[in-house]
């Protein structure tokens, strides 16, 4: 068994990094966070309070631009998205737990587009364990794993927020 | 009925709601939900049937169903066919030719509403393997999408089911609308259903689906949490059922009066198009108790939720690399 970083070693870590991130924007363009179901909502949460935005926070479900409805269907049980802010010119920094194949960031950014036409989005992950299926990478990144792929990382909250891998199938 | 669930338990077609388990029709209550909030949305769309065809196969006019059908299946990226029955020529083709044709034209859904009981059950049976059939009513038997959308009006107000006092008002008779709640409302254990009406317009049979009976407005409006209204089928109404529409209307049409034994926050339902002074006074239609245009804008979401739990596998999701 690995061991697995500290989720709130990383969040710290991933906050200044934002506060930079943002620093390095027009600082009349409003910002936001949102969160993917349900992770990335989490982590959100916490670094929401870290950054001094007028915005609430945004909640991403992004299970109807899902790529793989014709295998496993409609999930019934899903959060609608809610985005409480104007989308359109804001900066958006998109936050999920784990990049891997880079589908579920294709279909956030899918989602985003259906409420407006943002000014620019930058992804924040607590974890990329690599693996890419598509040309999308992290523009802030808590830790880099490396994972077998029979290897599951999995983030568990929302209080406390903890990495846990378990093997399952690939 | 067993034609409509694939051997694992999941929706292949939507005919009726009689012995759907309560589970499936939470998920589609649920599924609902989810997508209550694309109206929300700038773009007022989901990709999830892009690519896909759904026919409207309408044997009986029926401008407002064929609407929310139409505009559920086209939020969800499908693409739509109205094919109205009712004033096109069939040329003597039969049903089954005319199924065959648009099946090869590669069509993954029929939406069938007809004026005999089991025609959407017939279509059912017909279609091929990768075909579904939703049921949008079919003569006095099922109306279950109706059902459905007012299963999710309910629960929007009232959170559950188990402690409502529901009644249904009027022309049970002929409405399948009527036999379609009954039988949902009493899977997703409804605490008690009640059927007010003259005895004319009830079926002999009616009390063998669990309801209680009155023929008195006042005594079955007592405490009532749901109000809801059925249409006077005038145009199914043959033979001297009702003395005339104003005696109807005075005795059973749903007026502020008629409505003040039931509870203060009663809500006031109508599937639509509304007889107004014959079986609802307009005040009560658009009085504060009534949801009947939210049930309309309900309506579209609980068809969204239906037509991608049959076109699209239905599961609990497995893990995935996220």
């Amino acid at each position: 068994m690995k061991s697995l970083p500290e989720v709130d070693h990383l969040l710290t870590k991933m906050g200044q990094a934002l506060r930079a991130l943002i620093a390095r924007h027009d600082p009349e363009r409003p910002v936001a966070l949102i969160g993917i179901h349900t992770g990335g909502v989490w982590l959100a949460e916490r670094l929401h309070p870290l950054l001094d935005l007028a915005n609430p926070i945004g909640a991403l479900n992004i299970h109807f631009h899902r790529d793989d409805f014709d295998r496993i269907g409609i999930h019934p049980r899903v959060q609608p998205s809610h985005l409480p802010f104007e989308v359109d010119g804001c900066l958006i920094v998109l936050i999920d737990d784990v990049l891997y194949s880079g589908r579920t960031v294709r279909a956030a950014l899918n989602e985003i587009f259906d409420y407006g036409r943002p000014a620019a989005v930058r992804l924040a992950v607590l974890v990329d364990r690599g693996g890419r299926e598509l040309p999308i990478a992290a523009d802030i990144v808590g830790a880099h794993l490396k994972l077998n792929p029979a290897e599951q990382i999995k983030l568990l909250g929302p209080s406390p927020l903890k990495l846990s891998i378990r093997r399952g199938r690939t | 009925m067993s034609t409509q669930l694939h051997t694992d338990g999941r929706l292949r077609h939507f005919l009726t709601t009689e012995g759907l388990p309560r589970q499936l029709l939470l998920q589609i209550l649920d599924t609902a939900e989810s997508f209550a909030g694309v109206i929300d949305k700038s773009v007022k769309k989901v990709p999830l049937l892009r690519g896909r065809t759904v026919i409207n196969l309408f044997f009986e006019a029926s401008t407002r169903t064929r609407i929310t059908f139409e505009l559920a299946a086209k939020r969800l990226s499908a693409d739509v066919l109205n094919v109205n029955v009712a004033t096109t020529s069939v040329k003597g083709e039969s049903l089954l030719d005319m199924l065959r044709n648009l099946e090869a034209m590669q069509a993954d859904m029929f939406v069938v509403r007809h004026a005999e009981s089991g025609a959407a059950d017939y279509v059912a049976r017909h279609v091929g393997p990768g075909a579904s059939v939703l049921n949008a009513g079919d003569g006095r038997h099922a109306h279950p999408t109706q059902a459905m959308l007012d299963a999710f009006t309910i629960r929007r107000h009232k959170g559950s089911f188990e402690s409502l006092i529901i009644a249904i008002v009027g022309d049970v008779m002929h409405s399948r609308v009527a036999r379609s709640q009954i039988h949902a409302l009493s899977a997703l254990g409804a605490g008690e259903i009640r059927v007010i009406a003259p005895r004319t317009l009830l079926p002999r049979d009616i009390e063998s689906l669990g309801v209680r009976v009155f023929h008195d407005m006042r005594l079955g409006l007592e405490e009532a949490d749901v109000v809801m209204m059925l249409r006077l089928q005038r145009e199914r109404m043959q033979g001297a059922l009702l003395p005339s529409e104003p005696e109807y209307f005075r005795v059973y049409g749903l007026t502020e009066d008629k409505l003040a034994p039931a509870k203060p926050d009663a809500i006031v339902m109508h599937p639509g198009p509304i007889n107004r002074g014959v079986e609802i006074d307009s005040r009560v239609a658009e009085g504060p108790r009534s949801v009947i245009l939210e049930q309309v804008t309900n309506g579209i979401a609980v068809r969204m939720a239906i037509m991608s739990m049959t076109l699209g596998a239905y599961q609990e999701m497995p893990r995935e690399p996220a």
